[in-house]
């Protein structure tokens, strides 16, 4: 019955402890250690262990904050991190098969610098880089650059005109955004580097390209001083709640990462980005659109309801976020995420709520369950991230010749 | 009593994007696939140096409106590949160049700060100021500055960026799990900085890290480069390898100390060497000379010409004599993205004194730009290149090198074998690390006393 299926894609979210704001708090937790390159090391294994498609690595360009929009002075959660494309590249000589996708600001950060710095990662990694784009509407993050100002923006303004200006306006800059990273990838040619020693050239510098990108936003001109990546084109993801997010998504992502509550709902995102996907020309391209899930997992389901409940009770509030939020047994979930498959996701990014304990529970509970099922790979198919999504090598928009 | 012996620092650059690498050698492998930054990373580890080097460039060059062709095009990016290195290496000074022209204070303290985290205490920061509009077109509001702002918002960017290390004093983390206090003050990383480039405030979001603040280099060689060096780098990173040469920069920089009130060991002076060893010091210099052909074509000494005659030579014989044409002196708009461009700054006189050499020795052009252009700072047999190397430093030329091998990835393979251990056995270099940090490594003190183990309490 579910061999017939095709099977599922797994990732990870990382960050820091964990995704509840207390996880830090579990005795297997390591929170002295989170800006260690061990800790980094330890949980990228782990989950190439459990086979795995890729981790994310979260990342913020201000402290970490209980609020989504303002920081809020806490000192009793994780607060600090590191470079996300720095932990990427430090953990990948570590790892073989596994994707790494970092997170990046596309608001406040030069495409030029980010494009070089994704083209290496895929580097370094032999082919398994990715990159998660992400916006900022927060001042005090403006305030660290000091070169733009941003309007006081609280989540109760997302609706108003304002506030749907402010957001769309920094999402169509993220496209932007994407754009000039991925025709920096293309600047040039696969076959670019030539060493030919008869007539003492290096490349053929007609398979280097301007890229010569001008917006409202940016004006680059490229080529790339790195050459065009191993991937080619390196996974470019997004996460997505609403219409404008969907939009970035459908118009500039390889994969979004969406936040379903039930399977109607997964079936109705799903529906808006194809549609999204079909207006911007992008019909025919795979466009993977995974779902997001908080995980607390435990063989019995009691006792992640107690965990779940003891973490909330030090955290002072009941956790939530705007993802669901999973408790119970690997085998439980692997049927909600089967049933959630059934509406058109692709695949899973499961955010460990307690990293410590639900990485592994994913990698040898819930990947052995779905193994069991048909429904998830029994080793690593490809070298490349692209390969084990299942996408191939892009043509290169600048390629002239055959 | 005679001086006790000086050590002798040695770092690998992992050739880039110069005229300096034979790419058409047989033995000359990817200068972008990370398994060439990881062998010679790990080439410069097993001979105990003190760092690796990585430069950066962020326009490909031109030449008369096209895309440079003769040289080595393309590097990876040097965050990304440092990072990368910390993973095969545990003792090795990671340096990356990284332009302040081009990037923003938050942003590059986060990433180095970052990379001491991740290496344990290894990173180090060569702050360059080049470049131009040429470049700028490649940044949406980098920009690009005039000549004179160059150095201001270099040191204005350094000196915001270690406000922003400062930030955090090393033992807020205290991550205690029964009493649930993460950090011991919600004010850790504040800081706020007004000033004429940068308008900035908030929190600093990366807790310091193993060295406190990075290593600082600099390498720029005007005077206003001599002085932002001499008031708060670590290290200078300078192109005199000479003799003589190098001793007149090493006394002009570290008598610029005192007036920062700073001792003279508080800045290491360390030029770009290249090197040719041979079984004998005869089969190197036959080796040197084939090395220098293969670096200087004919159709590179023509392009080399145009940085200084600022006008299109290509008609001109390689092998032939110098043009007897003048420089055009109006804006450089033959070569663009060069650092040579303006390593000349008076190119009548370079191309008159350049004439009359060549005149004099029957040189061709190609003859000239390999005698004039020549960079090998060491050739000899691994005896003589070691006792040269051991002169220069106990004369004060510097105090030590930035090697920078003509083949990638596995130009370093033979220094490391070979001259190594006559240094090591003359007692001028380590036989093992006997720290951690890069700043162990260059003999630098940490900013913070306090050692990395006493700041985060688990
Ligand atoms: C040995 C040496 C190495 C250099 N490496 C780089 C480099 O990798 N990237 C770069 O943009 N500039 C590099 N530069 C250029 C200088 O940093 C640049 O000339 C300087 O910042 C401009 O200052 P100046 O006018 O004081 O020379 C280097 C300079 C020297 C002397």
């Amino acid at each position: 019955m579910s061999s017939s299926r095709s099977p599922l894609h797994l990732a990870v979210a990382l960050d820091g402890a964990g995704w509840h704001p207390a996880a830090w708090r579990e005795p297997v937790s390591r929170p002295g250690e989170l800006l260690t390159a061990a800790y980094w090391a330890d949980l990228v294994t782990e989950a190439e262990h459990g086979l795995l498609d890729f981790v994310t690595i979260e990342d913020a360009l201000g402290l970490q904050s209980s609020s989504p929009t303002e920081p809020d002075g806490r000192t009793d959660q994780v607060r600090g991190r590191l470079d996300a494309v720095l932990i990427a590249a430090r953990i990948a000589p570590l790892t073989r098969h596994i994707g790494i996708v970092p997170t990046v600001v596309a608001t406040h950060t030069e495409p030029f610098h980010i494009s070089k710095a994704i083209a290496t990662l895929d580097y370094v990694s032999t082919g398994r880089a990715g990159v998660r784009v992400q916006v900022t509407a927060r001042q005090n993050e403006a305030a660290h650059f000091g070169r733009r100002t941003l309007p006081p923006f609280r989540i109760e303004d997302y609706r108003t005109p304002a506030g749907q200006e402010l957001v769309t306006d920094l999402f169509e800059e993220a496209a932007d955004y994407v754009e000039v990273v991925r025709r920096l990838w293309d600047s040039w040619e696969d076959d670019a580097e030539i060493r030919d020693i008869a007539t003492g050239r290096f490349i053929d510098r007609d398979k280097l390209h301007y890229i010569d990108f001008e917006s409202g936003r940016f004006s680059v001109k490229g080529p790339s001083i790195t050459p065009r990546p191993p991937q080619g084109q390196p996974i470019v993801s997004a996460l997505a709640h609403a219409t404008v997010p969907y939009r970035l998504v459908a118009r500039a992502a390889d994969l979004g990462y969406v936040t379903p509550h039930d399977a109607e709902q997964a079936r109705a995102i799903v529906e808006e980005i194809r549609t999204e996907q079909t207006a911007a020309g992008r019909g025919d391209e795979t466009v993977h659109v995974f779902g997001d899930l908080v995980v607390f997992l435990d063989d019995d389901p009691a006792a992640a309801e107690a965990r779940r409940e003891r973490l909330d009770a030090l955290a002072g509030h009941p956790y939530t976020g705007d993802a669901r939020i999973f408790t119970g047994t690997p085998a439980e979930l692997a049927d909600l995420l089967l049933e959630l498959s059934e509406a058109g996701l692709s695949g899973f990014r499961l955010r460990p709520a307690v990293v410590g304990h639900d990485l592994p529970a994913i990698t040898r509970g819930l990947v052995p369950e779905l193994q069991r099922r048909g429904a998830f790979r029994r080793a690593y198919e490809a070298d490349t991230l692209r390969g084990l999504l299942g996408l191939t090598h892009p043509a290169n928009r600048y390629a002239t010749t055959a | 009593m005679s001086k006790p012996l000086k050590q002798i620092h040695l770092a690998a650059h992992f050739p880039g994007v110069n005229n300096t690498t034979v790419w058409s050698d047989p033995e000359a492998g990817s200068h972008i696939e990370f398994s060439s930054f990881a062998h010679f990373a790990r080439t410069a580890e097993r001979a105990r140096f003190d760092f690796l080097f990585l430069a950066e460039g962020l326009r490909l060059r031109e030449q008369g409106g096209h895309i440079y062709d003769l040289d080595v095009v393309g590097r990876p990016d040097t965050f990304t590949v440092l990072a990368a290195l910390a993973a095969v290496t545990e003792h090795l000074g990671l340096t990356g160049t990284i332009n302040s022209t081009f990037n923003e204070p938050y942003e590059v303290a986060r990433q180095f700060a970052s990379l001491d985290h991740l290496s344990g205490g290894r990173a180090a920061w060569n702050v360059v100021t080049s470049w131009d509009a040429f470049t700028g077109e490649n940044f949406r509001r980098g920009g690009f500055l005039p000549q004179e702002e160059r150095y201001s918002r270099a040191k204005e960017f350094l000196a915001t960026a270690n406000e922003l290390f400062d930030s955090w004093r090393g033992d807020e983390v205290v991550a205690d799990r029964a009493g649930g206090t993460f950090l011991n003050d919600a004010k850790a990383g504040a800081f706020v900085h007004h000033g004429q480039h940068f308008d900035i405030e908030g929190q600093f979001n990366v807790p310091r890290s193993p060295q406190g603040r990075p290593v600082i280099f600099q390498a720029g060689d005007s005077e206003e480069g001599r002085e932002f060096a001499a008031s708060g780098a670590d290290a200078i990173f300078s192109r005199y390898s000479t003799l003589k040469e190098g001793q007149a920069f090493y006394t002009d920089v570290k008598a610029r100390l005192a007036r920062y009130g700073r001792r003279s060991d508080q800045l290491l002076i360390l030029p770009a060497a290249t090197f040719v060893l041979g079984d004998t010091d005869a089969e190197a210099e036959e080796h040197a000379r084939e090395v220098r052909r293969l670096q200087v074509s004919g159709a590179t000494a023509i392009k080399h010409l145009e940085f200084v005659w600022n006008r299109d030579l290509s008609a001109y014989d390689p092998d032939g004599p110098l043009p007897d044409i003048d420089p055009d002196l109006g804006e450089h708009t033959v070569a663009r993205g060069r650092a040579q461009v303006r390593m000349y700054r008076d190119p009548l006189a370079t191309a008159r004194e350049w004439r009359e050499r060549a005149a004099a020795n029957k040189w061709s052009i190609r003859d000239l730009v390999i005698e004039t252009g020549s960079r090998q700072a060491f050739v000899g047999s691994p005896a003589t290149v070691a006792a040269t190397i051991n002169d220069f430093v106990q004369a004060d030329a510097s105090d030590g090198f930035i090697l920078v091998p003509h083949i990638t990835p596995g130009g370093l393979d033979t220094f490391a074998d070979k001259v190594v251990p006559l240094l090591q056995e003359r007692g001028v270099h380590r036989t093992e690390y006997e720290g951690t940090t890069l700043r162990d490594h260059l003999g630098l003190a940490h900013p913070d006393a306090r050692t990395p183990a006493d700041r985060v309490a688990s």
